[in-house]
């Protein structure tokens, strides 16, 4: 019961209540016998309106009704003015239910059966609009009957945005009449309508009428989301294009022959350790049709027609902002200490599609040389791990010059260029800089700072291989809106990491102070991996990661992350630490399952298994989400019912490091389960496995 | 604002079942499937499922079903899709849908026997034969299928390709294409798509924001901007946010506040705001949107399928 007092204002009567209760049950069930026995009278179809007058949302009523009308009419042997004194009387009760109850869905869609029949006129539908609309300019019932009758009388999209012009002339603060306007616009602009063809444009006038709301009442949430839409239409790039690939262009990898895949290399070899090299390729948004003819690869060693390209992404779909395939790296007697010039070739032949079906924007090529070395083996060095700690003292800071130059260079070079996009982004520039200024004005309001935060921001993406300008002061308003707006605490927070991130990964020299050696008893501080440390930084959700293809060492420990979402385009990662964040369950861990080289994971100090509800439940592919099949479903592990969740994490890792302590779900159980499932694992909580 | 009354709103519950007198139970009363679902629902939240007598009710849902397989609102009333849902969930909460005969109720949701499909061409789905469409049959018939084990029955493709035609520029999703986002209609697609595992779909971070937003200064959640709130929308919000993981872009502790305050202390049951008087479909949602937020002493539910988590457990993995 909407709206309506516990505390009855007036004494009830409640024997008059009783007796309006008995009557109106009578009513009922006479009018469910009329029905039950196909009784279309006068005298009955007028009960079930009466019935209708007081109860409009009882829907088998509405039925009769219907099967009433095909009755009378199939007798009146289309006579039209018996039809239509049939169906002006079906409009009429549905009028009087409507008046009734305003959001009684079985009234609006008898009204919209009677004028599927070809009734009633344009004029009059929309002039019981007006009269309804007036009462309550929100009802989207009126609002979805509204754009029913206009597509069923063909009224012209120019017709009905100036209608929507019109609303929001009456009164700023109409949400409908802004989405309705969304809608019309959205397919004016598609198909090129007389007065809409230039993006700028439109964008302009729009950006001008909504400001008009923002600035008359800037706590009215009316005209916030129809800016957001007016800004991701002003900077999302309507070609697919490359944003980052790995290897990067122009880079120059040694790589250990696969003899020495298990020891240990020399300073300046990469260390990557496993026959199978990936290549990613990391787009501006989600597409499909990446395969061995739309990409190809020539490299000396293997076949392009071989390469099988795989989209990264958390679902069953053939479209991923990132794909990656993977090299056979040759035998090392054949192909000692040689030299392959590889050249990746995207988008010369067509085929490769954003969701929305707009080809890719501008073919690119990327090259870079892989050196295959024969790495002497170390004595003393067999192939048992040293357990990898993430202590402090067991990081040495990275010291330029020192080591590593093949990755420090390209370090410089992670963006790829897109001319494309340099040229066509002045408009795109000019409206975020007039917008940035005008809404300086409104810095004091909550919508004000985050409205200057997004422009910001978008203003770095639209220039993606220059430095990101006011970093600072975005992330200062992020600050002022955590305090200014408690509630929604979380969400600025999310938004501050992500531009921290940009900052951090913005420059070599950012990048670098926060690169460490990585030092223990057991390796030579030359073999010693290059690990990038971002932990400590306070940061509550992940991005970036185009600029992070190269690491395979990353420390992100000591953070308030709850989810890893993305981090499945870091192909090369073999070392992942995540303790002390706030995982919540193995399902925010889904991105793991694309990580076939990982091999130390420390998820410890969690929250996993300490709560009742999984809030990445159905991000994660399970038989609740249809996306894994029963058949996947192995129930040899005895216990995988109740681990189920970290059964399809886990269970085709070649993990040889675990660290899960210090999360509720942890029990000797647990334990056995894990070892069970990871018949790789060397290291167990710190413990050596048998 | 106390705590949760449970032993009054489980009182209040098995009470309303009996009123006759009063005049809300007679409008209502062809929706009892609905209510069935409510009050149960809740009551299995609050460990009290077996104060009633699983066996009645079930004799009265068989009642309820017509030949051609669908369940009506309440005997004697047509066959629709809404009720339909509402009975397999029930008989999921009493682990009883083996009383039903599968392939008769799936095929009565997929095309009811030559007479009228329910799935569209366009992939949408109607209520009955009299060919409403909406996004929330989509949702339940995703959802009924599922838990029947057959959703390979309907053109799923299809299925997800109407709920996509139904997105908005706010992330949001309406009725029907070109329809206005509601919290209760988001629900209904986001689940639909979560069910199908096409939540890739969504834009999370564009449809959090818009939904994180319906939090008014109250604690409450509304379900449009500058709209009143409504202890439904601690249902259709709070799950929809629950699925796409931005529960925690709103205050928890101002919205269990909420809802604690539009309890009748004293007679049980929640109404949509403090004062206001309550029923059945708001004493659910206040107790589901309770469970979402990890209220102590209440179980847990799944924000997709709305019934109990071990309910949901028990049907796909049998545990």
């Amino acid at each position: 019961m909407h709206g309506r007092p516990r505390k009855p204002l007036k004494p009830v009567d409640e024997a008059a209540v009783a007796a309006k209760a008995e009557k109106l049950r009578a009513l009922q069930s006479e009018f469910l016998s009329n029905h039950q026995n196909k009784i279309y009278s006068k005298e009955a179809v007028e009960l079930s309106a009466k019935l209708l007058e007081i109860n409009p949302e009882l829907y088998t009523a509405w039925n009769y009704r219907k099967l009433a009308v095909q009755q009378n009419l199939a007798q009146c042997e289309s006579d039209p003015e018996s039809v239509n004194s049939i169906l002006n009387e079906e409009l009429k009760v549905v009028e009087n239910a409507l008046r009734q109850n305003f959001k009684s869905y079985g009234a609006w869609h008898h009204r919209k059966w009677v004028l599927e029949k070809g009734h009633s006129s344009m004029d009059k539908e929309l002039g019981l609009l007006d009269k309804f609309q007036a009462m309550d300019a929100r009802n989207f019932h009126a609002w979805n009957y509204r754009r029913f009758v206009a597509a069923l009388m063909k009224r012209s999209d120019e017709d009905e945005l100036e209608h929507t012009q019109n609303m929001i002339d009456k009164n700023l603060s109409n949400y409908s009449a802004w989405h309705n306007r969304s809608v019309l616009l959205s397919n004016l602009m598609k198909k090129a309508a007389p007065g809409f063809t230039s993006k700028d444009e439109v964008l302009t006038r729009e950006y001008e009428l909504v400001r008009e709301a923002l600035f008359t009442d800037e706590d009215d949430q009316s005209g916030w989301f129809y800016h957001l839409w007016l800004l991701d239409q002003t900077v999302r790039s309507e070609f697919p294009l490359l944003v980052s690939s790995w290897p990067v262009e122009g880079s120059d990898i040694s790589l250990p022959a696969a003899d020495y895949l298990d020891g240990c290399a020399s300073m300046n070899v990469f260390h990557y350790s496993s026959r199978n090299f990936p290549l990613v390729l990391y787009f501006n948004q989600s597409v499909r049709g990446v395969n061995s003819s739309t990409v190809s690869v020539s490299c000396g060693f293997n076949l392009n027609a071989d390469l099988i390209w795989k989209p990264l992404s958390s679902n069953d779909s053939q479209s991923a902002k990132v794909w990656a395939t993977h090299l056979a790296i040759p035998d090392a007697e054949l192909h000692s200490s040689e030299a392959y010039q590889v050249e990746v070739k995207v988008g010369f032949s067509q085929g490769i599609v954003s969701t929305t079906g707009v080809a890719y924007g501008h073919p690119s090529q990327i090259s870079f040389q892989l050196h295959l070395q024969k790495a002497p083996v170390e004595s003393g060095q067999d192939s048992r791990f040293g357990r990898i700690q993430w202590k402090d003292d067991c990081f040495a800071v990275y010291e330029p010059g020192s080591a590593e130059p093949d990755l420090v260079n390209l370090l410089d070079n992670l963006t790829i260029k897109n001319e494309v996009e340099s040229t066509a982004s002045t408009w795109q520039a000019r409206i975020i800089d007039d917008e940035t200024n005008i809404f300086r004005d409104l810095l004091d309001c909550k919508i004000g700072k985050l409205t200057v935060a997004r422009l910001l921001t978008a203003y770095n993406s639209l220039r993606p291989l220059d430095k990101p300008v006011h970093c600072k002061e975005v992330l200062e308003l992020y600050s002022e809106l955590m305090k200014l707006d408690p509630s929604h605490y979380q969400y600025y927070k999310d938004n501050h990491s992500l531009v921290l991130l940009q900052q951090v990964t913005s420059s070599k020299e950012s990048l670098l102070s926060r690169c460490f050696h990585y030092r223990d008893s057991t390796l030579s501080t030359n073999g010693s991996p290059l690990c990038l440390r971002l932990n400590n930084l306070g940061i509550s959700q992940l991005g970036s990661f185009e600029k992070l293809l190269w690491v395979q060492m990353l420390d992100l420990s000591n953070n308030e992350l709850q989810s890893i979402e993305g981090l499945e385009a870091l192909q090369l990662l073999s070392q992942l630490c995540l303790s002390n964040n706030k995982f919540r369950s193995f399902t925010a861990l889904e991105s793991l399952r694309y990580l076939k080289s990982l091999k130390v994971l420390d998820i410890s100090q969690n929250e996993i298994g300490s709560h009742s509800i999984d809030t990445t439940r159905y991000l994660f592919r399970s038989p609740l989400s249809h996306s894994v099949g029963s058949c996947d479903w192995n129930i040899n592990y005895l216990s995988s019912k109740t681990y189920w969740e970290a059964f399809f994490v886990l269970k085709d890792m070649g993990l040889t490091q675990l660290d899960v302590a210090g999360n509720a779900i942890t029990s000797k159980s647990f334990n056995v389960f894990l070892e069970k499932l990871l018949p790789t694992l060397k290291w167990l909580d710190g413990v050596e496995v048998n | 604002m106390g705590e949760l009354a449970a032993d009054k709103h489980v009182k209040y519950i098995l009470a309303v079942e009996k009123r006759k007198d009063n005049f809300e139970s007679a409008v209502l009363e062809h929706l009892r499937m609905n209510g069935a679902y409510w009050g149960l629902t809740t009551l299995d939240l609050l460990g009290k499922l077996d104060a009633v007598d699983s066996n009645e009710i079930i004799e009265w849902i068989l009642k309820c079903q017509h030949e051609s397989g669908g369940f009506a609102g309440n005997v004697g009333h047509d066959p629709h899709i809404l009720y339909t849902l509402s009975a397999i969930q029930v008989l999921a909460l009493f682990d009883k849908l083996n009383v039903l005969d599968v392939d008769k109720v799936s095929t009565c949701i997929l095309d009811e026997s030559d007479i009228a499909g329910l799935q569209n061409e366009d992939g949408s789905f109607s209520g009955d034969i009299w060919g409403e469409v909406d996004t929330r049959f989509s949702y339940i018939a995703i959802c009924g299928l599922s838990i029947l084990k057959c959703l390979d029955k309907i053109n799923v493709e299809r299925a997800v390709n109407y709920i996509i035609s139904c997105r908005n520029v706010d992330g949001g999703f309406g009725c029907t294409p070109g329809g206005e986002s509601h919290a209760g209609q988001i629900f209904c697609c986001v689940a639909a798509l979560a069910i199908t595992g096409a939540l890739h779909y969504v834009d999370k971070d564009l449809l959090g924001w818009w939904l994180c937003e319906r939090q008014v200064k109250s604690g409450g959640l509304n379900g449009r901007p500058e709209k009143l709130p409504d202890v439904c929308y601690s249902w259709w919000v709070l799950s929809s946010l629950t699925m796409i993981d931005r529960v925690h872009w709103i205050s928890k502790e101002k919205l269990i506040k909420f809802i604690l305050n539009c309890q009748d202390t004293e007679n049980g049951g929640i109404s949509d705001r403090p004062d206001d008087a309550v029923d059945i479909f708001h004493t659910y949602f206040g107790v589901a949107g309770l469970s979402l937020l990890e209220y102590p002493g209440v179980k847990a539910v799944d924000p997709a399928y709305a019934l109990p988590v071990d309910v949901v457990d028990r049907i796909f993995f049998g545990k």
